[in-house]
């Protein structure tokens, strides 16, 4: 049972190498996945991602595409980043700062009709907030006129 | 004239730190007994004149003075008295002078009251803490001056972000930044043991009340960091895997591993090489902490600075420090001499598997929380979001948690596996009982980790009070009072989040003026909606009656308009029972005159704070029974004679 007195350091040692290589082997495993994360509505029609599965989708909200659903907590909206457009659908208290022609990333997944339900939405939450992922896009809500870094 | 005097105390400040440094090192180097003598009293001084450097800056911003840049771009006259105050340091320069003026000050407390630690030790771990000081003054003064002036000043200022006036976070980063500046002076400890060739277990008990009191308030921190997101960002969620929250979350991690394992070093003189390492580690957590937060580098909810040129100033400070540590770590660690042996059944080895279980975890937040960054340098944008984070760190925290019933129950040195294995059968059959009850009763409602969480939270909570079992209570000693509150105050923590992410009930509806709704029991009854005009803001403001059995209140969740900067904010409304909270929020106005009004009842959520705070007081608790005889003893022998150690021994 007992460690050789002279080793114990040593397996001390072994066993923190151990570790620190088994957390950076898990994180690139979870990370293999994860780094498919987001998506731009160009990304999500090119790659395709399977209904259901969590995940970002980052772009602009279409001018003209916004629309109430009769129950007042429910919006339709298209999201584009210029060479795709998704329709997506969100139930809740959109952000503050969320309208057409403004930048916003979903967070949820795709159902099997290809409309992005999502869950939870992050707009400019201030005049000086992007969302990362969208930094660089300008986009003209009425020439519909995009552009990417 | 009270920018000027800052400023001037600053650059004092900043000089004699240089001198600190210098005497520190020539004293050391060629063994000059009258420059080390000059170390204390220029350690003294310079926290003095940081203090007043920083008081200054505060009474600019007290006073309005808009002729300072500093003032002009983040606060406003008409702001109420609060958030002028925390307003000078609720933005990038007032920050860093804020970290700097606690480092002097911890710098001064140093060189006071420390009284343990060798000389040569302590002056070497003075001048560790001075040539950590020197960078960010370098920092201030060069790329961040706080003074800097405004000509011609403008007649009002900007403003504060809205999202900032909140009463919690005025205390919030201060809090959070004594953590990370404690966690720099067990960094100088380690430095100066390193230094010396003296990493013992005397030098573990002068560094253990610096990494304890910087746990408690990191602790602190960040339990009130969560409950602040919680209620203010109006989305009922408490942690988001934010790289801001993930920059307080790493150093309290790391600050985690190493009390246990100074706890371990300082007891039983093991685990010498591996504590001077995780003081290296916390301090550069603290530091990439800050560089996440201050360098604008991640754009997110909180970070509200852009400014590239800072971030890769304090890049080049964490390299140097980090760099220097880790060389001087690896030119040493040679002469540290191995410290005492223990078996494999013993408290140490599951001390080393907390050890190696958090370290784990904080491997995998960094590498998360910077991976986005790194792919970003390549042109690749990449987010990593919760499901990350959850799926990694949720299974290894649950894992600590199992290590950390069994760490309490087991000898020191050595240990009989069956003798263990017998004090745990409680905590185990309590666990099976649990595991038993919740799959009848919430057969397929509850995720896995949700599950376990509650399971194992049973656990944790009868093990760790298992220690206090047959012992007199009145003659058992504070700190073992602490560790069992601290260990409790976890349980309670993981059984709060894993209630509220499995007993949650959500309703979203649009609601017209006398409308009412029936929601997890709770009848709420849409009263009114009116405006109202507060200090610098006005606001749309409902009242909901609310009523469960006899119970009634009024909630009143707003939604909140700032005219300097132009900002909407919800204010939700919040209603506390004993077991849970109901939560509404008032969304927009719809055309047709109704209201969206979001309501959650969450059962038991209040236990993710009330276990944070358990956690500070279990620390607590431990340094004052850790602390107090030598306090008492310093007290008494006033500043006669310096120890030299044998008091402790």
């Amino acid at each position: 049972m007992a460690m050789k007195k002279k080793h114990q350091r040593l397996v001390l040692a072994l066993i923190a190498l151990v570790a620190v290589i088994g957390a950076g082997l898990l994180a690139a495993s979870a990370l293999k996945d994860e780094a498919a994360y987001f998506y731009t509505p160009e990304d999500a029609k090119v790659k395709g991602v399977e209904p259901g599965k969590a995940i970002r989708l980052g772009g602009m909200v279409v001018g003209g595409s916004l629309k109430k659903q009769a129950d007042g907590v429910t919006i339709a909206f298209d999201v584009t980043d210029g060479k795709a457009v998704v329709p997506a659908r969100f139930t809740g208290i959109a952000p503050d700062l969320f309208r057409e022609g403004s930048g916003v990333v979903a967070e949820g997944s795709f159902d099997r009709n290809g409309t992005f339900i999502a869950t939870n939405l992050l707009a400019k939450h201030d005049e000086r907030y992007m969302p990362r992922e969208l930094e660089g896009m300008t986009y003209n809500a009425t020439s519909h006129e995009m552009k990417a870094q | 004239m009270i920018a000027e005097l800052g400023l001037a105390a600053l650059w004092m400040a900043a000089a004699l730190a240089a001198l600190q440094l210098l005497f520190s090192v020539l004293g050391l180097a060629q063994g000059k007994a009258e420059l080390l003598s000059g170390v204390r009293p220029v350690a003294i001084a310079q926290g003095v004149l940081v203090l007043l450097a920083f008081l200054c800056l505060v009474a600019l911003f007290w006073r309005s003075d808009m002729s300072v840049a500093l003032v002009a771009l983040n606060s406003h006259s008409a702001k109420p008295w609060l958030y002028k105050f925390a307003g000078a340091w609720g933005n990038h320069e007032g920050s860093m002078l804020l970290w700097v003026t606690v480092m002097g000050a911890a710098g001064a407390a140093v060189a006071l009251f420390e009284r343990a630690l060798r000389r040569d030790t302590h002056m070497a771990t003075l001048g560790a803490q001075a040539a950590i000081s020197l960078g960010f003054y370098a920092f201030l003064l060069f790329s961040s001056n706080p003074f800097a002036r405004l000509d011609p000043a403008p007649r009002d200022g900007q403003g504060l972000n809205p999202l900032l006036q909140d009463p919690g976070l005025a205390f919030h980063p201060p809090t959070l930044y004594f953590g990370y500046v404690g966690l720099s002076v067990a960094f100088s400890f380690a430095v100066g043991a390193l230094v010396t060739r003296r990493v013992d277990a005397l030098f573990a008990r002068a560094m253990r009340p610096w990494v304890l009191a910087a746990w408690v308030l990191l602790t602190i921190g960040i339990t009130a960091g969560s409950y602040w997101a919680y209620y203010e960002l109006g989305w009922g969620g408490w942690w988001f895997w934010d790289p801001v929250e993930n920059a307080s979350l790493m150093p309290w991690l790391a600050a985690t591993a190493l009390l246990h394992s100074v706890t371990v070093l300082a007891t039983r003189d093991a685990l010498r090489a591996w504590t001077v390492m995780l003081a290296v580690v916390a301090f550069s957590m603290s530091m990439v902490g800050t560089f996440l937060v201050r360098s604008g580098i991640l754009t997110s909810v909180h970070a509200f600075a852009v400014d590239p040129e800072r971030g890769s100033f304090i890049l080049a400070l964490l390299a140097i420090y980090i760099g220097g540590a880790l060389a001087l770590f690896a030119l040493r660690v040679g002469t540290v001499r191995e410290g005492a042996q223990f078996e494999l059944v013993s408290r140490e080895a599951l001390l080393v598997v907390n050890n190696l279980l958090l370290t784990v975890i904080l491997g995998v937040v960094l590498i998360g929380t910077l991976y986005p960054l790194m792919t970003e340098a390549f042109g690749h944008k990449v987010s990593v979001g919760p499901p990350y984070f959850d799926r990694i760190a949720g299974p290894l925290a649950l894992a600590l948690m199992l290590a950390m019933v069994a760490g309490p129950l087991t000898r020191w040195r050595r240990d009989r596996a069956g003798v263990v294995g017998g004090r745990l059968i409680w905590p185990l059959l309590a666990m099976l009982g649990a595991g038993a009850v919740l799959g009848v009763l919430a057969h397929g409602r509850l995720s896995l980790l949700s599950f376990f969480g509650l399971v194992i939270a049973v656990g944790v909570a009868l093990g760790s009070v298992i220690p206090l079992f047959k012992r007199n209570l009145r003659r058992t000693p504070l700190f073992v009072y602490g560790m069992v509150i601290a260990h409790l105050g976890c349980a309670v923590s993981i059984a709060g989040m894993a209630s509220d992410s499995a007993f949650t009930t959500e309703k979203l509806i649009a609601m017209a003026p006398g409308d009412r709704v029936e929601s997890a029991g709770w009848t709420l009854h849409f009263d009114r909606v009116a405006p109202l005009a507060g200090d610098n803001w006005i606001a749309m403001q409902a009242d909901v009656s609310v009523s469960r059995g006899g119970a009634k209140a009024v909630l009143h969740p707003q939604s909140r308009f700032f005219t300097s900067p132009p900002t909407t904010t919800t204010e939700s409304a919040i209603l506390t029972r004993w077991n849970g909270q109901l939560y509404v929020v008032l969304g927009e106005q719809l055309e047709d005159g109704r209201w969206q009004m979001r309501i959650w009842w969450k059962p038991f959520v209040t236990l993710i704070w009330l276990g944070g705070l358990m956690i500070a007081l279990g620390g607590v608790l431990t340094l004052i029974g850790r602390e107090r005889r030598g306090w008492m003893l310093r007290l008494r022998k006033g500043s006669a004679a310096r120890g030299t150690g044998e008091e402790w021994a």
